[in-house]
């Protein structure tokens, strides 16, 4: 995983054609380039399909059109679109304020765990405020997490992109642990999963038909929050100048601490949320395997959404099209599922290409 | 009239939006020191960069010797005979002269050195080879760009604001120099704002003004006052002097102020002590990197701790306190950099407003009231006469000077007690630099307290009450800038108060008697 650090680019002069800086990004490029990158992804896919020897055009149909065409396709890409938007969300205020939080996986299985104890020590409890202690104990559990690497970085100046991604691996082999022996089901048959969690710790169904629940209403609630903060508050405002001319943000005393504090905690307590949401949704258990990388491909959604909370939006969707299309096509099509990750990598490098073009324009010299 | 050395003929150059250079022709004669006058923008760079080829005009011919040439690149330039010397210097700090010079010149060093130091004798430039150029003056790396250039026997040396890091000594030296150079024979393009320099040191003029060429001149035959009409096009805007200091209440004071920088390439500043009252400017003069940054951000609360001594502001220590709060209690910056630091880069002037003014009922609730963050803007756009398209403009897009008149605008406008301004008028044209030091004189008269930091050393000259001249992270005593002797303060820029030879001349020591006396004027 690599960072796109959108920073000015030095070009060899070239005969022919050469970039140039633009004084100021363009708007009508900040909505075509994510647009460019997901027709590229979508040509590159086609390409793809083609090599490994499928008809194109029916692959293209089963991985990005079918999961479109029913009511449980579509119930699919929301249930994945649910914990993309929300981790998005909380790792964009970061990304704005320059604060790379890449660890969001590790926050998700921290906050998994948390919301997981909370409802198997509780698990004869029937009340109205289990899930929502629940959801505090994933919140601050993901925040915990993010925060030990706020903290190294405030304290020691450690470099928040190692440690976020290392605690990931610690999170993992944390999540193994429990489920094969504090937290695993003294009934399971030695499984290394945890009991069932029952009804009152569980999000209720919100469409009919379909494995979407009540969570998928956090990650849009999330996205007016992030709305508010970034676009409207003085917070959000702080932070995007620390991340946009960090001289300018000493020169006005905000402090740095306080960007990364706040870019760090956001990320780890969305993350920490959509755990809950996991565990608390479809799983309905803790297990070794709680999350299909939604940490990480929620950087590439947070930064196809152009970092805005509202272009994060179609972003995560997207982003949940792919994941649901690669399991669609592997059953219809007999993809490789591989195909998920590469288009996942695909898009992230389309994305990369065409940002350039955000911040520069091609001109053709004499 | 003979061939002349280069002679530009419709010389036009287009960026986007700006017509940088507009159908220029120029001659340039063998021997001749030929200086190119304009205010900022008015397209010398550009012209320069045409000449040198390190751009390419969109139409026009330059003619080398009486031939055609196509200026490709600085390299084809050099082989043509054209030598540059840039504003700032392209040194290895890390590297000795001779290996500084290798890298352009090439050869064996030990030959090398002979004919850097033969053609530093031969031109009044002496420099030993051998010396590392990070230990070198600013002066002296520039006297190794002069000497790399001719090295290669240029028969046209270009100059770009040469004189702006130089102390008035070094001024005089770097124009025998010269002199020498056009007697030998090589023309010389000299680029300067300075009409004093140009007067004394220049054989013709050609004023640029809007990409055009508006005149030609002989500046032997001009003042000063005759050249600025010529590239202003109007009358030179009066000096901004206010009357005698309006107060004596001490609004700011250091004393004793010693720093070791983070950064390795800072200057440790060493026992500091200045003071501004109420009614007063006080001018900082010096060569640029003796540590007037890490002093300005060492006031405005940037940099804090790592040192000893005593920041005050109305008998209040500050050393607690960061750059917010300094600025609530009315000490207001401006800063050298204005786009990264005084204002950020992609944001329109409407949300750079909030960036100091955010407490000034820009916000409610913690949440920005752009209407209200559109209108500052506005006020200060329309008070100080900002060149852009309105509040929503982005910062990046206006001008050098105009976005200094926004921010010193916007920092006016928050009635700032005490008021530390760094190179308040560097890159900022004529008349826009008349209206900005107005107005802190205005400021001043008002009762404010103003700290002014500036290598303009005329600058300083015109508005502040005092001196004090920074050299090598000291302080110089201070001096009343009226009638103030121009050898004397040459020799500060260079240390020359670190003997102690000179003595304090306005002040009783004021550390042990903070207001016992009103300070004499003299």
């Amino acid at each position: 995983m690599t960072i796109p650090v959108p920073a000015p680019v030095l070009m060899r002069r070239r005969p022919g054609y050469r970039l140039v800086a633009r004084i100021a990004p363009s708007r009508a490029a900040a909505l075509l380039v994510p647009c460019a990158a997901i027709v590229l992804t979508l040509l590159g896919g086609a390409v793809l399909f083609a090599l490994l020897g499928q008809a194109p055009l029916a692959a293209f149909h089963a991985f990005f059109v079918e999961p479109l065409t029913t009511r449980y396709g579509i119930g699919e890409v929301l249930l994945k679109t649910g914990p993309l938007l929300l981790i998005a969300q909380g790792l964009a205020i970061g990304f704005r304020a320059q604060v790379w939080n890449i660890g969001a996986e590790g926050q998700l299985l921290l906050g998994a765990i948390a919301a997981g104890a909370v409802a198997l020590l509780l698990a004869d409890v029937e009340a109205f405020w289990l899930l929502p202690l629940m959801m505090l104990a994933g919140t601050v559990a993901g925040a915990a997490w993010a925060g030990i690497a706020a903290w190294l970085r405030v304290r020691f100046q450690a470099s928040e992109i190692i440690v976020t991604f290392m605690l990931s691996s610690v999170a993992l082999q944390l999540l193994y642990y429990l489920v094969s022996g504090p937290l695993r089901d003294p009934m399971g048959m030695s499984f290394p999963q945890s009991a069932l969690l029952h009804d009152a710790a569980l999000f209720a169904p919100l469409l009919e038909g379909t494995r979407v629940n009540t969570s998928l209403l956090l990650a849009f609630g999330a996205t007016a929050i992030a709305w508010l903060f970034m676009q409207k508050s003085l917070s959000g405002y702080r932070l995007q100048v620390g991340g946009l001319a960090p001289a300018a943000a000493r020169y006005a005393g905000f402090a740095e601490r306080r960007a990364v504090w706040i870019g760090l905690l956001a990320g780890g307590a969305a993350a920490g949320l959509a755990g809950v949401g996991e565990v608390a949704g479809p799983l309905g258990l803790l297990q070794r395997s709680i999350s299909p990388g939604y940490g990480f491909a929620a950087i590439i959604v947070a930064f196809l959404g152009g970092l805005n909370p509202l272009g994060i939006v179609p972003a995560a969707f997207v982003m949940a099209l792919i994941y649901v299309g690669g399991d669609m096509a592997m059953v219809s099509a007999g993809l490789s599922n591989a195909m998920t990750t590469l288009l996942q990598g695909l898009l992230l490098v389309s994305y990369l290409a065409c940002s350039l073009f955000s911040g520069h324009r091609l001109v053709r010299t004499a | 009239m003979s061939t002349p050395l280069l002679s530009l003929r419709g010389l036009t150059k287009r960026y986007p939006g700006v017509l940088a250079c507009d159908a220029i022709d120029l001659d340039v004669a063998p021997g001749e020191i030929h200086a190119v006058l304009g205010e900022n923008g008015a397209g010398k760079s550009t012209l320069m960069k045409l000449v040198y080829g390190a751009t390419r005009p969109d139409a026009g011919t330059i003619r080398w010797r009486g031939e055609v040439v196509d200026m490709t690149s600085p390299a084809r330039a050099r082989a043509l005979g054209i030598g540059m010397v840039f504003q700032h210097f392209s040194l290895f700090e890390s590297l000795s002269v001779v290996q500084n010079i290798a890298l352009a010149a090439g050869g064996r060093l030990d030959e090398l050195s002979e004919r850097i130091e033969a053609t530093g004798a031969r031109f009044g430039l002496p420099i030993d080879p051998a010396a590392p150029v990070h230990a070198l003056t600013v002066g002296q790396r520039q006297r190794v760009e002069i000497v790399r250039c001719l090295l290669q026997s240029p028969g046209l040396l270009i100059m770009d604001e040469p004189t702006s890091v130089l102390p008035p000594q070094g001024v005089q030296q770097l124009f025998t120099t010269l002199r020498a150079l056009a007697e030998a024979g090589c023309a010389i393009l000299y680029i300067s704002h300075k009409l004093a320099e140009i007067v004394s040191l220049c054989h013709s003029a050609t004023v640029l003004r809007d990409g055009r060429v508006v005149g030609h001149a002989d500046p032997r035959r001009e003042n000063p006052a005759t050249l600025a009409r010529a590239m202003i096009g109007r009358e030179a805007p009066p000096a901004a002097r206010g009357g005698e200091p309006v107060s004596s209440v001490r609004r700011l004071s250091v004393n004793g102020l010693s720093h070791l920088p983070d950064d390795p390439f800072g200057t440790a500043l060493r026992d500091v002590s200045l003071h501004v009252n109420g009614g007063e400017i006080l001018g900082i003069a010096g060569i640029s990197g003796n540590g007037q940054n890490e002093l300005v951000r060492l006031l405005s609360g940037e940099t804090r701790g790592a040192g000893e001594g005593r920041v005050e502001l109305e008998g209040r220590p500050l050393d607690a306190l960061g750059p917010a709060e300094r600025r609530t209690l009315g000490l207001n910056v401006v800063p050298e950099e204005r786009l990264g630091r005084g204002a950020v880069p992609p944001m329109s002037l409407a949300d750079n407003a909030l960036l100091t003014a955010h407490d000034r009922g820009l916000t409610r609730f913690g949440l920005i009231r752009r209407a209200r963050c559109a209108a500052f803007a506005r006020d200060c756009i329309d008070t100080h006469d900002v060149r852009c398209s309105g509040a929503s403009a982005v910062a990046a897009s206006l001008s050098g000077g105009n976005l200094q008149k926004f921010i010193v605008g916007r920092e006016i406008a928050l009635r700032p007690r005490v008021f530390v301004l760094s190179q308040p008028t560097w890159g900022v044209d004529v008349g826009a630099a008349a209206n900005i030091r107005r107005a802190l004189v205005t400021l001043r008269d008002a009762g404010a307290a103003l700290l002014v930091v500036s290598e303009e050393l005329d600058e300083l000259l015109e508005i502040a009450d005092r001196l004090q001249v920074m050299h090598a992270g000291r302080l110089s005593a201070s001096l009343a800038a009226e009638g103030v002797s121009l050898d004397t303060i040459g020799a500060w820029m260079t240390g020359g108060f670190a003997t102690g030879e000179v003595p304090d001349m306005t002040e009783q020591p004021a550390r042990d008697h903070p207001r016992a006396r009103p300070r004499p004027h003299a």
